[in-house]
Order: structure tokens, then sequence, then C-alpha cells
């Protein structure tokens, strides 16, 4: 039950929000909402503390039938890949409600409701280990997403709502022919059972390029990243933070859920394809990340070209690169949940998030400074912070399976620096730029408190990973040796 | 006639029965003059006059007609199947399935559009017998057993429904749409007529069973037989408003008052359902390898269209117009895998909860109307989740259930129709098939785009409608959400009704 508590812990609170939410008495909505949030974050706890590193299989699992006719199951379970994201997306999910506390005004149960609903569902695609009840909760995040860009979102918002829900709609469909095509193929929904079931090339190749079409948009990889920073930009700060904490993972996991394990002999076949959108993800993204003019934006490319490590190291096919690529995801979760926030606090202030429009802030807001521009170095990859770990496990297994492409691969430190860096000088550093940010006040407690935290997540992940890759190897090597075995 | 027969057609005979009695209690009902002005707009007169007396007793004696066989045909879902009336009449499981539905969407359209017909001096005893007449012409046509009592019943719903849209006599497009509703559904009868007589002059028989034995005979005359095929599809596709014989629908959709579009939309749906059950199963099975490429050409064309000219529109009825021709796209579609009774109980569920959601929809739609005002475009629904989110959650749902976004059941639904496709090796057909509907979700998305993102156009959105009826669409919405979490229930339902038929014929 442990996982059904940590699925619908949130959405049983968002359905609170929704029913009892007014917009007279928000103070209460608030505490309910914090408090909500952090019931489930506890609720997802024991899944970690009781995690048994020693079993490389499901664990926590549940399995009742829900739509008998087609043999579709509520079933449950985690394993060492899946384990981390679920307590990951509990845990943003408190700053987010954090950092919506004095910034929305409008419709305020209903924004508090879409992010608890969310969160729930997102949990629920970790969590599944039916593909149908995975497809589900994976479409669903749809709706309260679309919601939240649409009500609560910048000027463009109407285009950006649209271009995320059609793009990824568009993607999401064709795999949905492609499970179905496994059901008639497997007669079942069951993951588990999928990886076992024997399927020629040609069926491998269709279908992994149709969990491609949903997956590659999702992570996003070049060239179809093209949503992410439209819809970043227009989103609102707990919007963005959780598209680019979690959201993108599923997309990720999906990879390591469906094609490697069900498509594994496409996944070798078509690697070195993938690995090369990847290298193009790390490398020109990064190029285009270095000359944005708008903060979100700037981040926005940055974690295109994170994730682009994530699908390299996924696709080395060693443990080393499916695990580096795990962490990175884990530590991507965190920074780019803080480079959100730190936007956020800036905009909430000098409502512009164009670089130009900065300078100086160190001089008035010196507190919040250092926390910027640690988040900023850990995006770049700074050794003891958690960016590091998971580009330095990704760079190793990709030198190991070919010179150039860890030397390319590596670029990414480089470039990564470049963009982050550069944009710490202009908006924090040199003489104060304009009268608004001489008016700047610095970060209230509430702010330094998310800071703070994340900081510490990301240096303790930096300076101590074992915990996190203690479970999740065991996990790994399983899947590996899943994959090394030919389905034909 | 024996007693046997009078058991098995009992509820039609009730029906009957209740409705001509209602037709003859409308006489004493006291009928007011009813104001028909050039210029409405500068009358104001209170709703006492135009409102006959006694209305309500009419009203409210079909209520409890209709909740009563409602329950008749549940209750007799189980039964096994009976052909009575010397082969005229089948009482199966799917038929009582789907009358149950059309009874069940009849009561709920008319709980829904008492205010809305009261405001437009429609609430009158002749508009509700003449709904039960079209529900006792839908359920003759749902037992039909014979190519003539499936006709008759096809007609006394369609002339029906011809002076329901004409109601609203002084409305030009209300007389428009009922000329072309006419003109049309008289073509498609004569079309379907013609297909039928081919039939006969083949086989012999207007009966399902003997045509059935007939066809399946090797020896029979294929030519003629598959210009009587091509007839009756096209004849078909008519009354179901797929392309390319949907030009009336939009227009009908929109010309005809909320109420008579709901009336129209939802439980003919179910008939024409039956309709083609009755006619390309019960009797045409063998004939397989002719229908099912027209089939395919239809439904195909449907999807499309249907879908690429939604996007086009601004009025709402409009709008939904072409949705439902996207839609009966798809049930086509569900009537694919033939060997399998899964796939047509996949078509069934498919036109069951799309006829929920189309209650709800067009429910919405008269909810928020109000005297004087039909909410029916686009902008009429700007910023309701401002005023009343409540119906915007719900307008939500029931536009995220047309797109099939999971978890609503209009996912499900699409679920069970590709499923049934990839099951039938037409693994191309369901990718047109999502493709199509990712084209359709641009315009839900806009509805709720509409609703939720964009500021109020007007100073308020009034709610009008009876406290029963706002909490039967409140239920309504709320169903479309629960039967996606939980389908199980109905999709067993109509799995077993279908199998248990199919081993009937």
């Amino acid at each position: 039950m442990t996982l059904s508590f940590a699925i619908w812990t949130p959405i049983f609170f968002g359905l609170v929000l929704l029913m009892f939410g007014s917009d007279k008495s928000t103070v209460g909505l608030r505490y309910l909402a914090l408090f909500g949030a952090v019931v489930s974050f506890i609720a997802t706890l024991p899944l970690v503390l009781n995690f048994d590193v020693a079993n490389a299989g499901m664990q926590f699992v549940e399995k009742v039938s829900w739509i008998p006719r087609y043999d579709i199951n509520y079933y449950l379970g985690v394993d060492g890949i899946s384990v981390w994201f679920i307590v990951l997306t509990a845990f943003i999910n408190i700053f987010i409600v954090i950092a919506a506390w004095e910034v929305i005004h409008v419709k305020v149960s209903q924004y508090f409701a879409a992010f608890m609903i969310l969160s729930g569902l997102m949990i629920g695609v970790f969590a599944a280990l039916d593909a149908l009840l995975f497809y589900v909760f994976f479409e669903a995040t749809l709706i309260p997403m679309y919601v939240i860009i649409g009500v609560w979102g910048g000027h463009n918002r109407i285009y950006a709502a649209f271009k995320f829900f059609l793009y990824t709609l568009l993607g999401s469909l064709l795999t949905l022919v492609a499970l179905l095509y496994m059901y008639n193929v497997s007669n079942s929904f069951d993951i588990l059972i999928w990886q076992e079931t024997r399927l020629d090339i040609v069926e491998q190749v269709c279908l992994f390029a149709a969990f491609f079409m949903a997956f590659a948009v999702k992570v996003p990889m070049w060239p179809v990243h093209t949503w992410l920073p439209d819809v970043h930009v227009e989103a609102p700060t707990g919007g963005s933070v959780v598209l680019a904490a979690i959201m993108l993972k599923l997309g990720a996991y999906g990879f390591l859920r469906f094609s490697l394990p069900i498509a594994p002999d496409a996944s070798q076949y078509l690697g070195p394809f993938i690995i090369f959108l990847s290298l193009v993800a790390v490398i020109y993204v990064g190029l285009v990340a270095l000359v944005q003019r708008d903060m979100k934006k700037l981040v926005a490319y940055s974690s295109v070209a994170h994730m682009g490590f994530v699908t390299l190291g996924f696709f080395l096919f060693s443990p080393l690169g499916i695990e580096g690529g795990i962490v990175q995801m884990i530590s991507h979760g965190f920074i780019s949940a803080a480079m959100f926030l730190s936007i956020g606090v800036l905009y909430e202030r000098m409502h512009t998030r164009q670089i130009a429009d900065y300078g100086g802030v160190v001089h008035t807001m010196p507190k919040f400074a250092v926390f910027a521009v640690f988040m900023a170095l850990a995006n770049c990859g700074l050794p003891a912070t958690s960016g590091f770990v998971g580009e330095f496990m990704v760079i190793l297994a990709a030198v190991d399976y070919d010179f150039l492409i860890g030397a390319l691969a590596a670029t990414a430190l480089i470039l990564g620096a470049a963009y982050s860096l550069w944009m710490v000088k202009r908006v924090f550093f040199g003489p104060i730029a304009n009268p608004e940010v001489a008016a700047l006040k610095d970060i209230n407690s509430r702010e330094f408190f998310m800071m703070a935290v994340l900081s510490l997540c990301v240096l303790w992940m930096g300076v101590y990973p074992k915990p996190f890759t203690d479970i999740i190897h065991p996990a790994v090597i399983n899947l590996l040796q899943h994959v090394a075995v030919s389905k034909l | 006639m024996q007693v046997f027969d009078l058991i098995a057609i009992f509820p039609e005979l009730l029906l009957l029965l209740g409705a001509c009695f209602l037709l003859i209690a409308s006489v004493f009902v006291r009928e007011n003059p009813i104001v028909v002005s050039s210029n409405s707009a500068s009358i104001e007169e209170p709703d006492i006059f135009h409102t006959p007396r006694g209305v309500g007793f009419v009203y409210f004696c079909s209520l409890i007609l209709l909740a009563v066989l409602a329950m008749a045909f549940i209750g007799r879902i189980g039964d096994v199947s009976v052909i009575a009336m010397n082969g005229l009449f089948q009482s199966d499981p799917v038929a009582n399935l789907l009358k149950a539905g059309c009874c069940l969407a009849l009561l709920i359209s008319l709980i829904y559009s008492k205010q809305y017909l009261k405001d437009r001096s429609l609430f009158r005893p002749d508009f509700i017998v003449l709904c039960l007449f079209a529900l006792l012409g839908q359920m003759v046509l749902i037992s039909g057993a014979n190519l003539l009592s499936l006709y008759l019943g096809l007609e006394l719903m369609a002339l029906s429904t011809y002076a329901l849209v004409a109601m609203r006599h002084n409305s030009a497009k209300s007389s428009e749409a009922a000329m072309k509703y006419f003109i049309l559904g008289a073509l498609a009868s004569g079309f379907l007529l013609y297909g039928m007589s081919m039939l006969y002059g083949v086989t012999g028989s207007l009966d399902l069973i003997e045509i059935f034995r007939a066809v399946a005979d090797p020896r029979i005359n294929h030519l003629v037989l598959a210009f009587g095929v091509v007839f009756i599809v096209a004849g078909l596709a008519f009354k179901m408003g797929v392309v390319p014989f949907h030009m009336w629908v939009p227009d009908v959709y929109q010309g005809a008052p909320t109420a008579v579009t709901l009336l129209i939309a939802a439980a003919p749906k179910l008939a024409a359902f039956a309709l083609l059950f009755r006619l390309l199963v019960n009797a045409l099975l063998p004939l397989v390898g002719d229908w099912q490429p027209m089939l395919i050409l239809l439904a195909v064309l449907s999807l499309i269209l249907g879908n690429v000219t939604a996007i086009a529109q601004t009025n709402l009825k409009r709008m939904l117009a072409y949705s439902a021709i996207a839609q009966m796209g798809f049930v086509l579609l569900g009537m694919l895998s033939v060997f399998d009774d899964h796939a047509f109980s996949s078509a069934m569920f498919y036109a069951i909860t799309y006829v929920l959601t189309t209650l709800g929809s067009f429910g919405l739609l008269m909810v928020l109307s109000r005297k004087g005002y039909d909410c029916e475009t686009l902008d009429g629904l700007k910023g309701l989740n401002q005023q009343h989110p409540w119906y915007a959650f719900i307008g939500l749902i029931l536009m995220f259930s047309l797109a099939g976004v999971p978890p609503t059941v209009g996912f499900t639904a699409k679920l069970a129709v590709l499923e049934a496709l990839v099951d039938a090796q037409y693994t191309s057909l369901a990718v047109i098939a999502v493709l199509a509907s990712l084209v359709g979700a641009f315009y839900y998305l806009r509805v709720v785009k509409v609703m939720y993102f964009d500021e109020p156009l007007h100073a308020a959105h009034a709610v009008s409608g009876s406290t029963l009826a706002r909490g039967i669409l409140s239920l309504n919405g709320i169903l479309v959400l629960v039967l996606g979490i939980f389908p199980a229930g109905l999709l067993t339902l109509c799995l077993d009704a279908m199998r248990r038929t199919l081993l009937g014929i």
C-alpha cells in the first residue's frame, strides 16, 4: 500500500483543495497545501527507508485487477531506477507550494490543487508496472500542466499551452498504438512480461520508433526540443520547476522502462543514432544556450543539454553510463528547480527576465547571490556538487565506449561553464546597472529556506552520492543483463 | 398474437399507450395564445403566458414513464434472446441495453431542457409527446428483426424528429434546418428502401435471419446483392451522419434549438448503431467483404474531414456537429473486426459513452443559456472558470473526454476501438485514427482554453435550469470521469450483451 499512498495522498489533497477552495481565505488554503505536500512527501519516505538494496527486482508490489477485459491491472512496483524519482517528485512539490506562497493571487486553490494532482500523477508514472496504467498517468499529467501554463502563465501563455499539449500528445498517441500492438503480441499489458516477449527486428525497430516519439519529445531530445523553451518562458515559476525537475524525467525514465528492455536489439542497433542526437543536444544546444538573452530560456536550453547527457549515458550500455544518467537526472532535478526558483525570485521583484536588465545584483542581494552563484556552478558541473557526479560518470563511460565521443561529451563541461558563468557575471556582478536593481530587497526567510535546502541536497549528493548509487546499482545491472540478451 | 408476444413487447406497448394517453390528456391542457412577434425583443412576456397550464402533468408523467421503462430494460439485459410477433420483433441483450440507453438519454435530455424550453415557449405537451413517439420509433428500430419493422421504426423516429426540429416555427434558421433534415432524411430513407428492395429481390425474404441464410449461400446472385449493400450502406451513412453523407449534420445541429439538438445528438446515435448492427451484422455478415471496405472509407473520411473542419468553427453547436461526424467515424472503425465480438462491443461501448458525453456537453450549453440568450458560441463560454468554476470543471472533463485524454471515459472508448483495430491487423488504420484525434484535440482544447484562460466577455454568466437539471449535469460530468477510472463494469456489460446476442444469431 506504500506506493498507493504515495500516489493518492497528493491527489486527495488536491481534490480537497479544489472542493473547499474559495478565493476569499487564501491563507488557510496555503497552509493546507503545504500540509498536504509535506504529508505526501512523508508518505514516500518509507519507499527509500525500507528499500531492500539486495533485491534487484520490483519491490512494494501491488496488483489489483482493473479492467479485466483487457487484462489491465492496477500494478505498481518500484526498483532502484524509479524509487528516487518518486521521492524527488514529492520533495520538489513542497518547494512549489512554498515558492507560490506570496506570489500567486489568482485562483489560489486551483493552483495548488493542479500541482498536487500533477505530483500524484507523476509518481504514478514512475510506479506503474502495467503499460496502460503508465500511459494513463503519463497522459493525465498533460491536463493539469495545460491548465497551469494557460491560467497562470505569461503573455504568450495560450500559444505555449497548446504547443506543450499537442506536441506531447502527438508522441504519446503513437505510443498508444505501440502499446496495443504489444498487447496483441503478448496478450498482456504487464511491462515485465513484455520485457520477455520475443520480437523480430522489424517489430522492435517500429516499437522503438513509436516509444521514441513519446519519450524523445518529453526528454526533450534535439530536434524535438523546441517546445521546451517556449513553455518555460511562459509557464509560472512553479510550472517551470516541475517541468524541468520532474516532467522531463518522465521521458528519460520511459527509455529505461520501455525502449531498452522491450526492444533491446533495436536499442543496440539504433544506439549510435541516439548517441549522435544526444551529442548534438549537448554541444549545439549548449551553444544555443550561450546566446540567450532571457534567463529562463537560457536555463531551458541548458536543461536540454543536460538531458542530452542523460540519454547519452543510457545508450552507452554500460553500468557507469546508465547510473551516471540516472544520477544526472536526480541532480538536474535539484539544480534546475533551484535555478528556476532563483529566476522566480528575481522576476517577482523586477518583472523582467532579460539578462540585460540586470547587473550588480550581488550588491543589493548578497545572500541570494551566494545561492544563485553556487547553483550556477553546480549547473556547470563543479566537483563536490551533484552536477559533477553524473556528468563525470557519463564521460568516463563515453571514453570507455569511444574516445571521440567522450571528448565531445566533455566539451559540455566547458560550454556549461561558459553559459552559466557568463549569465552569473552579467546578472550578479559588475556595477549596479539601474535604479531598479539598486532598490532590490534581499531574499526573505521563505526564499532563504528554499535555496538553502536545495543547496544542501546538491552538496550532499555531490560529496556523498553513495546512498543514491547503492540503490540504483543493482537495478541497472539487472537492466543491462536483460538488454544483453537478444530477443530475436 | 400470443401472451408470449405480449410479454416481449410489453415495454413498447406501455410506451405507446402512455404516449397516446398523454396525447389525449394534452387536449385538456389549457392552451394559451402564443405571442408571435416580428420584433420579439421588445416584448417581455412573463413565463406563465408562454407555458400552457397542465403541461407539468404531462412532463411529470413522461419522466415517470421513462424512468420505469429504463428500469425495465436494465432488468431485461440479462434475459435470453427472444423473437416475437411472427419474426418482426426481437428482444436480445444488445437491444435491451441500447433501449435502456435511449430511455435514459431521453429522460436526461428532458430534465436538462425543461427550463430552456420554458424560456422559449416550447415547453408544450406536443413537444413531449413527439419525443415519446421518437423514442418508440427508436425502440422498434432497435428491436427490428425484419426489414419492414426496421424501416417502420426508423421512419417513426425520423418523422417525429423532423417535427421537433421545426417546432420553433417563428425562426427562419430552425425552419431551414428542418427542411434540410427532412429532405435529406427522406432521400436517405429512399436509398435504404431501394437497397432493401434489392435484398428482397435476391433473397426473397424480409426476415433478417432468412436473409442471412440466403446470402451465405454461395450460389446467390452476388452482383445485385452488392448493389443492394451499397445503397444500404449509403442510407446508413446518411442516418449516422458520416462523410460524404454528412451535410445535414452541422446545419441541423446549429439551426435546431439546443434542446432539440440534444434530442438528435444523443439517443438517435444509439438507434443508428442498432440499425448498423441489425443490417450489417444480423443480416449481411456473410457479405462482410463487400461492406467492410466501404466502412473503412467512410470512417477515414469522417475522421479527417470532421476533425479538420471542426477547427474552423466558432459556433459550439456546429463544432460539436463536426465532432459528432468524427466520433461516428470511430464507431464505424469499431465495426471492422468482424470475426470477434470484442469489436462490435467496443463500437457499442464507444457509442454509449459518446452519448453520455454529448448529453453533458449540450446540457452544459442549456444550463448556461437563459431567456433571450442562447449560449452557443465559443465567446459565450469565455472566462467561465472565473464565475462558475464547477461548471467549467465539468466542461473540462467533457472536452477532454471527447478528445480522448485519460482518465476520462472517452479514452477508454478510443482504447477499446483501437485495440479491436490492432487486433484485426488494421494497425495503419489505428495510426490514422490517432493522428486524426490529435487534430481533434486542438478544438476541444480550445474550448477549455476559452473557459479557463480567457477573461469573461459579459458581466456575468447566468446559470439557469432547475436544481434537478444542475444536479444531473454534475452527476453526468462526474460519471464521465468515474467511468473513465472504473470502466470495467460497463465494458463487461457491453461485451457480455454482444456475446450473448451473437450466439443467438
